[in-house]
């Protein structure tokens, strides 16, 4: 189902968490919710949820207002940083959680439970407890907990956060290809631009309490409404008095038409990529190359550069 | 150094407590059953049995209820009553027993004199016994419990709201079994502490012996003690051995707390 949030505010005493936000996540998409920390993005999937209330402003989850609706009846998935798994209950127990306070009979349970354990590939740990799981497969038994009870939407909060950077990888790659599958309408909050560029279809950058730009991928990378969502999806250095990213600026050892002269300060070798930083005239832009490039241009230190932005 | 402190324990702790057994065991077997059997030291333990189960049953539902608002809410006074519920531990019992009396005594009692013309005792009788013991053994459960909810957290609290639960069902599938081997822990701890209470509840009690009277376990020992009637060490034994039982069920259920983790 559909959400859809308008002009939501939200104080915490002097703090303003959201200033007027207004939001739509279209139905079965995958929708990232980007921003640094304490944007108030994390604030706005809880009131989403029911977690939190908002001062003013209204939610609607499928068309329906459920602004004075407590979380308990809203029927949204959830699914926190820290898993926030029920310690005392196996697998099984924990997956079945919700549907078990439906008071769904037995049979259907165990099934409906024994098909979500599938989904996750969490079949054979069913009647461990969650200490003896490892944090992707906490957090993979937290989403099949969430997804039991068939949610309108589900809300991922930071999900991935408490994650070493491969497991991190990992799970982002197979909740996509879950969302596929599943379909259902999925909001992920996330402070890392690569995970929602990623997985997302859309993405909605906050920041300050406000909605900076919403997109796809493309659009919100490739024409970034303002400096900061250009600065906050990637890498950026000026170039004539303009900010750019380090990898639209050609390096030339002779003379172009726009082009900017400078000398090379030093090369910082990172990985597979270069760091070319250069003066030129008040300004120290740094261009990303490929060490073959590097190596084409014979570029060292001192070595007089000309820079031309690729538009 | 371990000689040190094998000797520091021998004369606080074992060289008295052996001299208690010694003393009973010379009296024999006979005189032991004799002295645990009268009438007055039946209805003495059936009242420590009374007093002490009633206050830890008090304090396990208030205990959990305070420990919740501690753990969970922020709210004007917090602080304050953080460290009002950990008062007892600081004031002597026996101040505690005379503050008691002044509230509720029949006669000069604040609280006590209109309820007392209303027919209802609370000192001098059970009610401020459980009372007394209840103000002592408060911080029991309570310390265990609040820092299991603190590091827990309202994760799961939030995760069972957003699967239909509601607050009673969290609270008893959820929260209560997340606290459930720190409350045990607590309960032991106040159980013993509250069977060995003496200076609150003398104060309290006025020491009546007899059956249907005033007078606990401890207080029958002070008294045959002090009048250098037989019977004192042999109760005195019991006690210990009700100690010795807490101590084995406190560190099986810290043995299991840590397995848990």
């Amino acid at each position: 189902m559909s959400i859809e949030v308008k002009a939501v505010t939200k104080s915490f005493g002097d703090f303003v968490a959201l200033d007027g936000v207004d939001l739509t996540v279209a139905e079965g998409r995958l929708t990232a919710l980007l921003g640094p920390s304490g944007g108030g993005k994390s604030t706005l999937l809880r009131i989403i949820g029911g977690l939190d209330e908002a001062d003013e402003g209204v939610v609607f989850l499928g068309g329906d207002d459920v602004t004075a609706v407590p979380a308990r009846r809203r029927n949204v998935g959830f699914v926190f940083q820290h898993y926030a798994a029920f310690r005392h209950l196996t697998v099984r127990r924990n997956v079945a959680f919700g549907l078990e306070i439906r008071k769904l009979p037995k049979p259907e349970v165990r099934r409906r439970v024994d098909e979500l354990l599938d989904l996750v590939h969490l079949g054979p740990f069913a009647d461990r407890l969650p200490a003896q799981l490892s944090g992707g497969q906490r957090q993979r038994m937290a989403l099949a907990r969430a997804l039991a009870v068939r949610p309108r939407v589900l809300l991922l909060d930071e999900p991935f956060g408490a994650l070493d950077t491969a497991v991190r990888r990992e799970l982002r790659d197979w909740l996509r290809r879950l969302h596929d599958e599943v379909g259902v309408t999925t909001l992920l909050v996330t402070h890392d631009q690569e995970e929602a560029l990623e997985a997302a279809d859309e993405v909605v950058i906050i920041n300050n309490g406000r909605v900076e730009q919403a997109g796809s991928p493309q659009q919100v990378y490739d024409r970034p409404a303002n400096e900061f969502v250009m600065g906050f999806l990637g890498p950026v250095t000026t170039l004539g008095g303009r900010v750019v990213r380090p990898h639209d600026i050609e390096v030339h050892r002779d003379h172009r038409d726009g082009a900017v002269a400078g000398r090379v300060l030093r090369l910082d070798r990172l990985g597979f990529e270069f760091r070319v930083h250069v003066q030129a005239g008040g300004e120290q832009p740094w261009v990303q190359l490929a060490p073959r490039e590097v190596h084409a241009l014979e570029l060292r230190p001192g070595e007089e550069v000309y820079l031309l932005h690729r538009t | 150094m371990r000689a040190v402190a094998v000797g520091y324990v021998a004369a606080l702790v074992i060289v008295p407590v052996a001299m208690v057994v010694w003393r009973s065991a010379q009296a024999g077997v006979g005189a032991f059953w004799q002295a645990i059997s009268s009438e007055q030291a039946v209805a003495a333990f059936r009242l420590t049995a009374i007093v002490a189960g009633s206050a830890v049953a008090i304090n396990v539902v208030f205990g959990v209820g305070v420990a919740l608002l501690l753990a969970r809410y922020r709210f004007p006074g917090r602080r304050l009553l953080a460290v009002l519920v950990d008062a007892p531990i600081s004031v002597s019992p026996i101040v505690v027993g005379l503050a008691l009396v002044l509230a509720y005594g029949p006669r000069e009692g604040w609280l006590g004199a209109p309820l007392h013309r209303a027919g209802i005792e609370l000192i001098y009788a059970t009610p401020g016994m459980i009372a007394a013991t209840a103000f002592v053994t408060l911080p029991l459960v309570l310390r265990e419990i609040v820092p299991v909810l603190e590091a827990e957290g309202l994760d799961s609290d939030h995760a069972a709201r957003a699967l239909g639960a509601s607050a009673a069902q969290r609270f008893w599938r959820i929260t209560l079994p997340t606290v459930r081997s720190a409350l045990a822990y607590g309960i032991v701890l106040s159980l013993a502490r509250a069977i060995g209470e003496f200076g609150a509840v003398k104060v309290v009690s006025g020491n009546v012996s007899g059956v249907g009277q005033t007078q606990t376990a401890t207080l029958l020992v002070d008294e045959r003690i002090e009048q250098l009637e037989p019977g004192g060490y042999q109760m005195s034994l019991v006690l210990i051995a009700v100690a010795v039982l807490t101590i084995v069920i406190v560190s099986a259920l810290q043995s299991g707390r840590e397995d848990g983790r």
